[in-house]
């Protein structure tokens, strides 16, 4: 993903010299060639988050569209009262990239694990916050972020569903994607974890379910309309994020679906649940290990299914009465 | 600017007494500072707060954000009787300086160790433009102790930002204990100097040295400028002068009477 991102944040540049780059000293190799094309377009802030979230908001005011990289927590959390006080609250223009969401650097340990940042992004106000879950969606959302205004955060991922649009697809910022229809169950995914919400849809239509396969790219604003619909039409729903399992997607889901009057008939987060992962490995092997893989999905479909089967039979029952 | 100096510390009285809100004697600390700078140094328009070629000025030490407001008001940024909402419910006049909704302000603060590194961005920025204004911030010494400073420091000497001054209020008296019991910055200057700065040591309280610090900028080509200005904190009411006391308390009564016939008679 990050190699798409900055391939067309590279080309966005050159068309727009009020585009700016700031690292905290991270991207060996990645960002070389932006580097090369753009030198005064770039910098290097050191190992110094709080200061680079400053700078940008600085450069910002001043009127450029400055977007600070680097990976993890570490242009989120570690400077996260810089992206409030500084960033958000003066509507600075400024575009905060995490590469390595999720487990992505699943076996450097626990500091690399980045599985909050949505939670605690989403509840900053005013901040745009983008989860794309396809090299596709990474490309069209780095675009749509130059254009919009205000402080916003892109998450980007080891993993990815590859390409995912169809031919002339037109992307649109804040608009959930459909990309399996079905009416049994629907998957909900933000992030690179889409490809094993793709990867579980294919193994339960194999079973005999058809699972509605949504990418929820954009966290805020959220598409709430598209998840009523799924709420309406299909037998339930179940969330596949990157994250601790509260406060990120499938903590929007509830939250909107509660307030919105539109509970779907079952509904499961699949998320990282049993607290810090203590253990490291590849984001295959973690995704297996706490319960987010392909066969989670499946498993928690097949389940959803089944139990929904069974209420309908006694709804039947209900309603004869 | 000594008139300024007076209404500035007559304004923060009476906002920080009327709205029952703290940290009088850090306004007091750097009344002159702000007086020196908005009574002649600051290139800015009133009439054009937005103006691209202003200098820009930020209180890092948000909470002496009363001392901002007066100085803005009696410069003609907004109307002075808008001081009177200062702290009230529903005002846009935060106990710590905000922008939002009022004219002058560059930066909102009020967490300490932010205000250096956005205005180093804004020096930055500058230099790309290759825009000749210049950015003032000014720092408290207790917010010294926040690292983040720090990386700001290191970035401003790296990049040879010499259109970006920090002034620090060097009164020596933190929240609850002074500076020398709390975290020592001393050698302080020297601390500056060794990151790659020109410092200017000054009486913070003596105008003519102040203009002629702050006017100088950029002094040291190639370096940016630490001001350390020595100043006492409550400055101006002798019962409030170097008194930790005075940080938090508001003054209310015989106590605001006995301050404001001090501040009227300077």
């Amino acid at each position: 993903m990050r190699d798409a991102f900055i391939g067309r944040l590279t080309q966005l540049a050159a068309a727009n010299p009020r585009l700016f780059l700031i690292t905290g000293d991270l991207g060996f190799g990645v960002l070389t060639k932006f580097a090369a094309a753009r030198p005064g377009q770039f910098l290097n802030a050191g190992v110094a988050e709080s200061n680079m979230t400053g700078l940008a908001t600085g450069l910002a005011l001043e009127g450029r569209i400055v977007f600070t990289y680097s990976i993890g927590n570490f242009p989120t959390l570690r400077c996260l009262e810089q992206v409030r006080n500084d960033a958000a609250y003066h509507e600075a223009n400024v575009k905060i990239v995490a590469i390595g969401g999720g487990f992505s650097y699943g076996a450097l340990g626990m500091s690399h694990h980045a599985t909050e940042d949505l939670a605690v992004l989403r509840s900053v106000p005013g901040i745009t916050v983008v989860s794309p879950g396809c090299l596709w969606e990474v490309e069209e959302v780095t675009e749509a972020l130059v254009q919009t205004p205000g402080t916003c955060y892109l998450r980007l991922d080891k993993s990815s569903a590859g390409r995912t649009n169809r031919p002339g697809e037109y992307f649109q910022l804040g608009k959930i994607r459909t990309l399996r229809s079905g009416r049994d169950v629907t998957l909900l995914a933000t992030g690179g974890i889409l490809a094993q919400a793709l990867q579980a849809a294919d193994q339960l239509a194999a079973d005999g379910v058809q699972a509605r396969v949504l990418s929820a790219h954009t966290i805020r604003p959220f598409d709430s309309e598209t998840v009523f619909r799924a709420c309406r039409e299909t037998g339930g729903i179940i969330t596949v994020e990157g994250h601790v399992g509260g406060g990120g997607l499938g903590g929007l889901v509830a939250e909107t679906c509660l307030e919105g009057g539109v509970v779907p008939r079952a509904f499961y987060r699949i998320g990282l649940r049993a607290g810090f992962a203590s253990v490291v490995g590849s984001q295959e092997y973690l995704r297996a290990r706490y319960g987010m893989d392909g066969a989670a999905i499946v498993a928690s479909a097949h389940q959803m299914v089944q139990r929904a089967g069974r209420l309908t039979v006694a709804g039947r029952v209900d309603s004869a009465r | 600017m000594r008139a300024l100096a007076k209404s500035i510390r007559i304004h923060a009285l009476k906002m920080t007494s009327a709205g029952g809100s703290s940290h009088v004697g850090a306004v007091f600390s750097m009344a002159d500072i702000v007086a020196v700078l908005y009574g002649g140094v600051l290139r800015v328009d009133p009439s054009a707060p937005q103006w691209p070629d202003r200098d820009r000025f930020i209180l890092s030490k948000g909470h002496a954000g009363a001392g901002v407001y007066a100085a803005l008001a009696e410069r003609g940024f907004f109307p002075v009787d808008r001081l009177s909402q200062h702290y009230r419910d529903g005002s846009v006049f935060s106990g710590h300086v905000s922008h939002k909704g009022i004219p002058g302000v560059e930066l909102s603060t009020g967490s300490l160790g932010h205000g250096l590194s956005v205005g180093a961005g804004m020096a930055y920025g500058a230099k790309l433009d290759s825009k000749g204004h210049r950015i003032f911030v000014l720092l408290s010494d207790g917010e010294c102790d926040e690292g983040s400073n720090w990386e700001a420091i290191l970035f401003a000497a790296h990049h040879r930002l010499d259109n970006l001054v920090a002034i620090v209020d060097y009164n020596r008296l933190q929240s609850l204990a002074p500076v020398s019991e709390t975290l020592e910055l001393e050698p302080f200057a020297d601390k500056w100097r060794a990151f790659g700065w020109a410092v200017v040591e000054v009486d913070g309280h003596d105008h003519v040295c102040l203009q002629r610090a702050l006017r100088a900028v950029p002094g040291s080509p190639g370096r940016p400028t630490a001001v350390i200005a020595h100043t006492i904190k409550g400055k101006g009411v002798s019962f409030m002068e170097n008194t930790v006391l005075w940080h938090y308390r508001t003054a209310k009564g015989d106590e605001f009477e006995r301050a404001l016939a001090e501040l009227e008679a300077l």
